[in-house]
């Protein structure tokens, strides 16, 4: 009678926990954390606005939970502290780069402190709507030195997973006009004076952004996703790529 | 020290003076001495305080009460507010050629934070960007002179001022003990290296002032600044 669901048969597979493991970090890490033991993982998407990244945590959450795993929905400017400050602050000051990019360092400690450790610990898969990589990016096009930002993040918990959707400034721009009909004002990088022009602003801006990640790719062992594709299609990578790596830990 | 793009491409002609040192040690009211003298003298000065971005308090004091800080966002957000004070004043008057007075520099972050637990590479790295001062004073001073002069009149200490969030002791008073010698340690630790002139903070207000005055004539000759003004 229950049998026909959306995905064919009802199924409850065997439901496996996943391994522990220890948390790691890019630099000095947080020494006065204490217990160092994770038992769940942290999972993040970055790529630029419109890539589809909300759309794919949406989908994945879904699966995942019904695949049996605890999920937390993180991601930057959302913690307590000064996730709404962020916003107002850029809205009401002329802030400087670095200014603003110890901001959002404090956002992101503020989450892994409060949110994303103790999910972690508890056993709770991560998912992160961006992470440390958009901020570094952002920063080093604005002509902060790779070595500081690398530096400050040195307290982030090293993610297991980064997917980086790949988006063509030029289909990127499709996709911004058809959610809002503007470009935003720092995702063009209209504050670095490239052009008059605010699509062309968008369009260089854009491909610099591209070039950082394509850079960070190795370093930090990021996956690019090719995000030109469809919806579903991404999904699938992407959601291929996740249960290996969860049924292989 | 890395050079930043900034500070390779633009000559400073100006003048960096901090006071460091625990609360009550009198650094206040001896750099803001200077301050008055050299205004008195025409000189273009600027006097910038540790924690006094309204930018940063504004953006912040709403998080602040939702919740309690960890060590790493009470330091990044110090951070922040550093960053917004030197992005938009210290290095530019710097470069404009003013003399810039520091009441508390990088070196107070140093000490509370790394008492705080954060890593003392790590703090280093964040405000490796910052200028290193033509000249640091700090305030010598012992700690039972410091804390009477910091609680007479005042009947409470902030939470975290007294470092309550350390766990260090319930009473508050205790707390603030512990955690003042702490950073004098770490300030201790840092004078020779970091090249700080002490001063007793013992002796008298124009006694120490006048040892101040005397260290910034001979540190900061510069023909920009018509010093033999100074001597009168």
């Amino acid at each position: 009678m229950l049998q026909n669901t959306k995905h064919g048969i009802l199924n409850s597979t065997n439901l496996k926990s996943i391994g522990h493991k220890q948390l790691a970090y890019y630099g000095e890490g947080i020494s006065y954390l204490g217990d160092k033991e994770m038992k769940g993982r942290l999972i993040v998407i970055e790529g630029p606005d419109s890539s589809g990244r909300s759309t794919q945590i949406t989908m994945i959450t879904s699966k995942l939970e019904a695949d049996g795993h605890a999920v937390l929905n993180t991601g930057l400017r959302r913690s307590e502290l000064i996730g709404a400050g962020i916003l107002e602050a850029k809205r009401n000051f002329v802030l400087g780069k670095r200014t603003l990019s110890l901001f959002y360092a404090a956002d992101v400690a503020d989450q892994l402190e409060n949110k994303i450790v103790p999910a972690l610990r508890s056993g709770y898969v991560v998912l992160a709507d961006r992470y440390i990589f958009t901020l570094m990016a952002r920063d080093a096009v604005r002509g902060i030195n790779r070595r500081w930002s690398h530096n400050l993040f040195g307290f982030a918990i090293r993610p297991d997973l980064v997917f980086y959707l790949d988006v063509h400034p030029s289909e990127l721009m499709h996709r911004v006009f058809q959610k809002n009909l503007s470009l935003d004002y720092y995702e063009s990088g209209a504050d670095l004076g490239l052009s008059e022009d605010m699509l062309d602003s968008f369009l260089r801006y854009q491909g610099m952004i591209a070039k950082e990640f394509l850079r960070m790719q190795k370093q930090y062992g990021l996956i690019p996703i090719n995000g030109n594709r469809s919806i579903p299609e991404i999904n699938k990578d992407l959601q291929i790529r996740i249960d290996n790596f969860l049924s292989s830990v | 020290m890395k050079y930043s793009l900034s500070q390779a491409k633009f000559e400073v002609k100006g003048k960096l003076v901090v006071v460091e040192g625990i609360d009550g040690s009198g650094k206040s009211t001896q750099i803001r001495l200077l301050e008055k003298w050299l205004r008195f003298e025409g000189l273009p000065v600027f006097l910038t305080e540790w924690n006094s971005s309204e930018m940063v308090k504004e953006i912040t004091s709403k998080g602040k009460k939702k919740g309690k800080l960890t060590p790493t966002t009470f330091s990044l957000l110090h951070a922040t507010d550093f960053a917004d004070r030197y992005e938009r004043n210290i290095f530019p008057l710097l470069r404009a050629g003013y003399i810039v007075l520091a009441d508390r520099y990088v070196y107070t972050a140093y000490a509370r934070d790394i008492v705080r637990g954060c890593s003392s590479k790590w703090i280093q790295q964040v405000y490796d960007y910052a200028r290193k001062p033509d000249l640091t004073f700090y305030f010598r001073v012992p700690i039972d002179i410091a804390i009477d002069r910091i609680l007479t009149g005042r009947p409470k200490l902030k939470y975290y001022e007294a470092g309550m969030d350390m766990n260090l002791s319930n009473d508050q008073y205790e707390s603030y003990r512990i955690f003042q010698s702490r950073i004098i340690d770490q300030y201790e630790s840092m004078t020779e290296n970091e090249g700080f002139v002490i001063i007793d903070g013992t002796f008298g207000i124009e006694e120490q002032q006048q040892i101040v005055r005397n260290h910034f004539k001979s540190t900061i000759r510069r023909n920009q600044f018509q010093l033999k003004e100074l001597g009168k």
